[in-house]
């Protein structure tokens, strides 16, 4: 297209008419009623109702994550029915009353709204607006819905989050809050403090279940960042862009492996009128190169001549908005060269295969190695052995909030404020990039809409910087699906075999395994994939004699890097899948064989680290035993009347190493006092909906024995809060909560020393005065009449935690971690034995968190990751080139994650706050194990390749009936 | 200059297509993930201000299904029972958001072949209204949809109306999809069934399958080895015995071939049994 042609954000609105006259594509008065208030746009007619919700009118609540109907995030109701927004031009709302997610409260909270807070339903929050719009027409049909009606209704509305059971919860419930949310506020229950207020002062009527002082630790206040998520007031990273920015696009490779030349570049923009500039790898200031890991960098911002995989980002167009949206880059001045391409690792291992990256040999990124005992020797006397061989796949994050951001300079500031798991490294990479200092870059974390490992790394930060900086204008960039599709990290697929051999008696002796992960076209997280894979493949059973190998291997492929488990997850279907095929061949049940394996208090794992206490991995094999029982008798039961439909029980096991391994991994806690009598908590572990925000605070709070509505949270901000370090390795809970527990306990002394009182005597805050109680008396401490410092502390205090760890040698021995979680999970599933399908019944889950420290967030942490388990064994299969959309790529709907049953086991750590152990990631790790064992159990085959599609699980049905 | 209409009658519709390429804009559910991100560069006709052409009217001979009617009408409009896989399959359009504006018109004009929408009319023997400024032609939905995003729409020309001959609406059908999660899911595949019985025996039968061939296909061997049969569960079995010489499916991200040809004639089976039985509900239990 060249730029002749017209630009219909420039034809007069004379010429605009609708339906009558000249029929001209310009821009139109299109007048309609938003939440019951009269408004008018001048847009063009088709101009997406949800770009008009968001840019003209700035409702941001509305939010978009596919631009295609896949999601079903931009849901609103136009007269009452709802509808995506996304696929609604604006000339269809003329005249027609819309309600958005900001429509919902009416001065205070709706049933609905506070049905979701109470019932933790909403973790990131980015789908949340969505869910309650459409299930807000629901209950005007229906008011008190079947769990039926309740999915049948959100069907249409991805959430990746919270495993969707809480939302139906939430949505069947939500008529006991009608009372309660409607008239007088309710008198609060003895115990809480509510009814309190929002952010915005409004009364939100809602019981918030705030603990008395001392209390906040087990208990499961409404999580203390959840208001402005059901209110549409949260704002992610694509929902505050200043009106003055440029918007910026990334020209991206369309080849797996090209070289590319540009050409009149200069030509081209003074083509285009309303583009600010085109910038290219020749305009980067700095180092062209990023990593998570430093001696592993190697990722260009925009690449530098020739691509190594397809998506990869070679340009920035910049410009402003409107001109922007009309911008035809079909004759962008570049040309492309395809050179040859591999996908697999058996291709790029191959002898004289080309070389991705020239320092790296046979494509090899690293390997990571443990080795303990004679793993020969122990396999050659086994009584039994087992060998087996599991393919993954690629797994997109499929968080619902695509990378979204902007930038400015704050005068010799370059401020970047977008979504991410990890500020500080965030800073440190985009001042890499842009040639600054570190202290002139600030990061300002915006909500994010789910994580789960890809938003640690670097997306468009130094993107948007870059334009920024070169510019001098504010910068903004909303990724599309299919570009954050495209060009953010997956999940390794793997490629693994493994042998492990047992006694007569049942024990096992050694285990052998290898596993190659295509660690894709850079470094990003693979070196710690490769390393925590051999770590963890024992499984959390006792393996004296042991060798793994995890080898990450380049390709053109999509990048891998950090997803929820780091390859344990694909290492644990391998171990677990084992562990079935052996207590078969011994004749031993399932579970039994499990329980007398698995490490106890005093074992030693495989790295040779000893464990002296808090391993819970057989508490919680012994509280799934009576589900067990009951399970495999109901599946045994069903079978013996059903033959075109079989169910099965499978269980496995998790184990997880918290935080970083064996690598320093600090996180550093600013909390203190100030002359308002205001405790100001600088909460820097970023949350990304798994409730961190909640949780630091209420480790901090019986730390300091201050109650939690004294608390004011500081974000991860790095121009304000300490580092805490990256949300990833299910390090938050531990070794954040550790520092805030280490700075709420020193800032307690402080006080006391300050009063000069006793350890037991006890804090209140009275207004301004802190009043200190032991025994009889009473010190008032006036905190207005006391000197603050800088920050506007009376006291404060800041400790920093570094969980002990040990490096492990030559031989993968050592301490890489200083706590472990340990879980296991019961699949029940319904295999359809003429189509291949799965219908999951059930999933129970024992996880041993050392202590709850909020057990509803706890709950929903374990319940997403139970759907992620899901989504990775039966749907989830990221394809480049064709699973690119929401669509073509499947993660679980509301109506494929059935019941859950969670059970709480609390085997304390003795290193972690309060007891605590990590938690997120070791959630999803059992599941996909459990589901393909269940299935085992149904059909009496193994899918070897995940995900076990209707496809995949019908062939090796067929595949045994032929050997049969 | 790029053009943009939004007429409010037909006839105003039709001079307009005559006047040159026009993209039509409906409910947009089809119309919006095509454009992407990018800029609009067609004329585009929005026929979203025709009300004549939104819902549901009966003629002596022919239900009629005006171009613009959404999936969620038909859900709700009052029908015989003929029409219940029609119906069944307008809960699978999407989900809920997408049946509310999408048109049963614009699932044949976009002319995928994993359209749920089809299979139900193709047993309703459904006809496709095509009108211009200068004729109005009336074309079997098989001979409407010619290939994979193909249809034999000419310039000029837009569906005004889906029209099933009163005949075709007898009887009692079923839809079954077979999808690799529960909402929201382009089928593997998909079939309805219609079928008359009287006294207890299979009188006429029409069954289609959608996303096993390029278009979605009447069977013309499982329709006649049905014909004749007792209507019980000895249906499923001549399911299963008769040629579909019909289908010829791809393998692509969502099954292999063999799968398709494999699963597919299981879910014959079951519409059929569920057609035949309306109360078989547990066959429905796919996906």
């Amino acid at each position: 297209m060249s730029n002749t042609q017209p630009d219909m954000s420039r034809v007069p609105a004379d010429d605009a008419l609708l339906g009558r006259g000249r029929p001209e594509l310009g821009r139109a008065d299109i007048a309609f009623a938003v939440n019951g208030a009269a408004v008018s746009v001048n847009v063009p007619p088709l101009r997406r109702l949800s770009s008009v919700l968001r840019d003209e009118l700035r409702l941001t609540g509305t939010k978009v994550g596919c631009d295609a109907g896949d999601c079903g995030a931009c849901t609103v109701l136009v007269d009452g029915a709802p509808v995506c927004a996304c696929l609604m031009p604006a000339a269809s709302v003329s005249g027609a009353a819309v309600t958005t997610v900001e429509g919902l409260a009416n001065g205070r909270l709706s049933a609905l709204q506070a049905s979701f807070l109470a019932h933790g339903a909403a973790q990131c929050g980015i789908c949340t607006p969505a869910l309650l719009v459409a299930a807000t027409a629901l209950l005007e049909k229906a008011p008190t819905p079947t769990e039926i009606e309740v999915q049948d209704a959100l069907g249409g509305i991805l959430c990746r989050c919270t495993g969707y059971r809480k939302i139906i919860a939430a949505v069947m419930e939500a008529g006991r809050y009608e009372l309660a949310m409607s008239g007088a506020a309710p008198h609060p229950p003895a115990g809480t403090f509510s009814p309190l207020n929002g952010e915005k002062g409004e009364a939100i009527g809602l019981d918030r279940r705030m603990p008395l002082s001392g209390n906040a630790v087990g208990s499961s206040p409404v999580r203390l960042d959840g208001i402005p998520k059901v209110t549409g007031d949260e704002k992610f990273g694509g929902d505050s862009f200043p009106a003055d920015a440029l918007a910026v696009l990334v020209i991206r490779s369309p080849h797996y492996h090209a070289r590319f030349a540009f050409g009149h570049l200069d030509r081209w923009v003074k083509a285009h009128p309303g583009i600010a500039g085109v910038f290219t790898a020749a305009d980067i200031p700095g180092k062209n190169c990023f990593g998570v890991i430093g001696p592993f960098a190697d990722q260009p911002a925009l690449a530098e001549g020739f691509a190594r995989l397809r998506g990869e980002a070679v340009a920035l167009v910049a410009g402003e908005r409107e001109a922007m949206l009309d911008l035809d880059l079909s004759d962008f001045p570049i040309r492309w060269s395809e050179l040859p391409h591999f996908l697999h690792p058996a291709e790029a291992k191959a002898e004289g295969a080309a070389l991705i990256h020239e320092s790296r040999p046979a494509n090899l990124l690293t390997k990571g190695f443990v080795e303990r005992g004679d793993p020969e020797a122990a396999l050659a006397d086994a009584a039994i052995t087992v060998t087996g061989a599991i393919e993954t796949s690629y797994v997109e994050h499929a968080y619902i909030e695509p990378e979204a951001g902007h930038a400015y300079l704050d005068g010799d500031t370059l401020v970047i404020v977008a979504c991410t798991q990890a500020p500080y490294m965030d800073r440190d990479d985009t001042a890499k990039v842009l040639g600054l200092a570190v202290d002139k870059v600030r990061i300002v974390p915006t909500a994010t809409g789910g994580g789960f490992g890809s938003k640690l790394d670097v997306s468009l930060q130094p993107l948007i910087g870059l334009v920024a900086l070169k510019t001098g204008r504010p910068a903004a960039l909303a990724y599309t699906r299919n570009e954050s599709m495209m060009s953010t990290t997956k999940r390794h697929p793997a490629e693994m075999k493994a042998t492990i051999g047992a006694s007569a008696d049942g024990l096992v002796t050694g285990m052998v395994f290898a596993g190659d992960f295509n660690t894709g076209a850079y470094a990003s997280w693979g070196p710690t994939v490769a390393n925590r894979v051999p770590v963890h493949a024992s499984g959390p059973y006792a393996t004296p004699n042991y060798r793994a190998e995890g080898r990450a291997i380049h390709t053109h492929g999509p990048i891998s890097g950090a997803f929820r488990g780091f390859g344990v997850p694909q290492a644990t279907i391998m171990q677990e899948t084992l562990y079935d095929e052996l207590a078969g061949k011994l004749g031993k049940d399932r579970l039994d064989f499990r329980l007398k394996n698995c490490l106890r208090n005093g074992s030693e794992t495989v790295t040779g680290q000893r464990l002296d206490s808090g391993v819970g991995i057989a508490e919680c094999l012994e509280a799934l035993r009576p589900h067990w029982a009951r399970a495999t008798a109901d599946a045994d039961a069903f079978n013996h009347i059903h033959a075109d439909t079989k169910r099965g029980a499978g269980v496995a096991s998790c184990w997880y190493g918290c935080g970083n391994t064996s690598l320093p991994n600090p996180s550093t806690i600013r909390v203190g006092i100030a002359a308002d009598g205001v405790v100001v908590l600088h909460q820097g572990a970023v949350d990304i909906g798994q409730g961190s925000n909640t949780v630091i605070t209420q480790i901090c709070a019986d730390a300091l024995g201050l109650p939690l509505e004294t608390f004011r949270l500081r974000s991860a901000d790095t121009a304000i809060s300490p580092d805490a370090g990256k949300t990833s390795a299910s390090r938050q809970t531990f070794v954040t909560g550790k520092a805030a527990e280490k700075a709420g306990r020193a800032l307690r002394d402080k006080i006391l020393r300050f009063a000069n009182v006793s350890e037991r005597a006890s804090l209140r805050l009275d207004g301004p005065a802190i009043v200190i109680h032991e025994g009889e008396a009473t010190r008032h401490i006036d905190l207005a009449a006391l000197d603050t410092d800088a920050d506007g502390f009376v006291f404060r205090a800041e400790e920093t935690y570094d969980p002990p760890t040990l490096p492990l040698d030559a031989k993968g021995q050592g301490k890489p971690y200083a706590v472990y979680g340990y879980g296991a999970q019961i699949a029940e599933l319904e295999v359809d034995l003429k189509l291949g399908t799965v219908k999951l019944l059930k999933i129970t889950a024992a996880h041993d968190v050392g202590k709850a420290i909020n057990p509803l967030l706890v709950e929903g942490q374990i319940e997403g990751g139970i759907a992620q388990g899901i989504g990775m064994a039966l749907m989830e299969e990221y394809i480049p080139g064709r699973t690119e959309n929401l669509h073509d790529y499947l993660i679980p709907t509301i109506g494929d994650v059935p019941d859950i049953k969670t059970i709480l086991v609390e085997v304390p750590d003795p290193e972690g706050p309060f007891g605590a152990k990590g938690l997120g990631e070791h959630v999803l790790i059992p599941t996909a194990p459990a589901i393909l064992n269940a299935i085992r159990h149904a059909t009496g085959v193994l899918v070897t390749k995940v995900p076990a599609t209707p496809s995949r699980i019908l062939a090796a049905i067929r595949d045994k009936e032929a050997r049969a | 200059m790029i053009r943009y209409a939004k007429p409010t009658t037909v006839e105003e519709a039709l001079a307009l297509l005559g006047e040159g390429a026009w993209r039509i804009l409906a409910g947009g559910t089809d119309f919006y993930p095509a454009q992407g991100a990018r800029p609009f560069r067609d004329n585009v006709l929005d026929i979203n201000a025709l009300a004549p052409l939104r819902g549901v009217a009966e003629t002596d001979d022919h239900f009629v299904i005006g171009a613009r009617t959404t999936w969620t009408d038909i859900i709700r409009h009052p029908l015989p029972p003929a029409f219940d896989a029609l119906k069944q399959a307008a809960r699978e359009v999407g989900s809920p958001q997408i049946q509310n504006v999408a048109s049963v018109a614009g699932n044949l004009c976009n002319a995928s072949p994993a359209a749920d929408g089809v299979p139900g009319l193709l047993v309703l023997n459904a006809e496709v209204e095509l009108r211009s400024a200068a004729a109005t032609r009336h074309l079997p939905l098989s001979e409407f949809i010619l290939g994979n995003r193909r249809t034999a729409l000419a310039p000029g020309e837009m569906v005004t109306a889906i029209c099933i001959p009163k005949p075709a609406a007898s009887g009692t059908s079923a839809f079954v999809k077979l999808g690799a999660r529960r909402y929201l899911v382009i089928s593997i595949a998909m079939v309805a069934a219609r079928l008359t019985i009287e006294d207890g025996t299979v009188t006429h039968a029409t069954v289609a399958v959608g996303s096993c061939s390029a278009v979605a296909r009447r069977l013309a061997a499982v329709e006649a080895g049905l014909v004749g049969l007792p209507a019980d569960r000895g249906l499923g079995d001549a399911v299963q015995s008769a040629p579909m010489a019909e289908l010829s499916p791809i393998a692509d991200v969502r099954g292999s071939a063999e799968y398709r040809l494999d699963a597919v004639r299981e879910i014959v089976a079951r519409a059929v049994l569920m057609a035949a039985d309306p109360t078989n509900e547990h066959m429905v239990a796919v996906a």
